[in-house]
């Protein structure tokens, strides 16, 4: 759910007899589990929807960087600081694995870094809402990539080879930021009563936009029933979410805090907690650029990038300069 | 937006441990080998994955198609006298 509402080229889902030949062979190879490797024939939609969806995976990794990078220089002490700087560097790590991946599939890592700097790729709408205080790290931590881990897990056998692979490598790091992350709000809740407020107050904040990250309800959407015939999406954001509530309520429970929703309550008989969606309307509005920190992470990310071109070009400059003596010196 | 050159990329390779090959993790981009091989150790070895590194740029891997799949493979598939089960041998004679 680092990508979010990835628009699908794709028509609505065909039927094996309605596809070309090499279509269908495609179909029943993922149909078969087979995974699909770069240099494998692919229909040209399935292409271009992966690489909106893996680099918008990409971008969110990059962006998510930005609002703990924040905090950073502001850590409590020197073991959380050492610890967000490890998450952080994942983060970068992670965004990098996913670049890779999206590579193979015939787009250049500094193309998608263009279409993400003009605002023709997007990240997750989550990194658009401010970190206030440290306890935002906690909450970060614990939520929002609480809520990754659920979408990244069963991407881990998405039908495309690097995309999958990426997945398992990303997968094996995460599970220790979600765990810092909640450690930060053990501490906190267990901590001085302004601590405590401190914690609630980062829960109550970051708590719809978690929900938020999985995406609109699904249902009725004709991209999504194309991705999940391809397996580049394996369940459906209404599934993912109630998952993410299943799993998160007890969890606040144990810290003695209380979820923003008077509806939130155990449902015996569907066996899940019921809840009250977030506000879309929020949603598509922050989507759409209008977010409180849109405007200054995709300005941060574009300093970055601009900042940082003349150490490129000096390193490919200095690079050629050494080849090209070794060369005149063979 | 400057247009200078992207940085070549490079597939990355690591030894996991001692004995073991070098196994391909990913790929990266970097000027040249010296700093493909340092930029691996930070993006494929955070946690202590490796005890060696070797790089090679992409652009120079040759690689089969998967259209040569049949030709390549398949003269293998008949050849089953080359696999240690093809011989009966009576028990009497023990483990072989």
């Amino acid at each position: 759910m680092y990508a979010q509402m990835v628009k699908s080229t794709g028509k609505s889902v065909q039927a094996l007899d309605d596809m070309s030949p090499e279509e269908r062979a495609f179909q029943e190879r993922i149909d078969r589990g087979e995974k699909i490797e770069p240099k494998d024939w692919m229909p040209d939609a399935y292409r271009k929807n992966l690489i909106r969806q893996i680099g918008q995976h990409a971008h969110s990794e990059i962006v998510g960087q930005l609002p703990e990078g924040n905090w950073i220089t502001r850590a409590p002490t020197l073991e959380r600081k050492a610890n967000l700087l490890a998450k952080v560097q994942d983060e970068a790590g992670h965004g990098l694995y996913l670049y890779c991946a999206a590579e193979t599939l015939g787009v250049s890592r500094d193309e998608l870094f263009e279409m993400l700097h003009s605002g023709k790729m997007k990240y997750s709408s989550i990194f658009n809402y401010p970190t206030l205080t440290w306890a935002d790290m906690g909450a970060v931590g614990w939520l929002v990539d609480g809520a990754a881990i659920m979408n990244q897990v069963p991407l881990q056998r998405t039908s495309y080879g690097p995309y999958a692979r990426a997945m398992v490598r990303i997968c094996k790091e995460e599970s220790f930021h979600q765990r810092q992350g909640y450690h930060i709000m053990m501490t906190m809740a267990n901590g001085t009563p302004e601590q405590k407020r401190m914690a609630q107050d980062a829960l109550n904040r970051f708590w719809y936009p978690a929900l938020m990250m999985f995406g609109p309800s699904d249902k009725d959407s004709v991209h999504s029933a194309q991705s999940m015939a391809w397996k580049i999406k394996m369940n459906t954001n209404d599934e993912l979410r109630q998952k993410f509530v299943d799993e998160t309520a007890p969890q606040a429970e144990f810290l003695g805090l209380s979820i923003p929703d008077e509806n939130l309550k155990w449902n015996e008989e569907r066996g899940n907690y019921d809840f009250s969606e977030p506000d879309w309307d929020e949603f598509y509005n922050v989507v759409s650029g209008n977010g409180p920190c849109n405007v200054e992470r995709l300005e941060a990310r574009k300093k970055a990038w601009s900042d940082g071109a003349w150490v490129r070009e000096g390193m490919m400059a200095h690079a050629e300069k050494k080849a090209m003596r070794k060369q005149a010196a063979e | 937006m400057s247009n200078a050159k992207e940085w070549p990329l490079w597939e990355v390779f690591i030894r996991g441990q001692h004995g073991m090959s070098h196994r391909h993790v990913g790929s990266l981009h970097a000027p040249d080998a010296e700093r493909a091989i340092k930029n691996a150790r930070d993006v494929y070895t955070r946690r202590n994955e490796g005890v060696s590194i070797w790089v090679v740029e992409a652009e120079n891997i040759a690689a089969s198609s998967p259209s040569d799949k049949g030709p390549l493979y398949d003269p293998a598939r008949d050849k089953v006298y080359r696999h240690p089960t093809f011989y009966d041998i009576p028990e009497e004679v023990g483990k072989m």
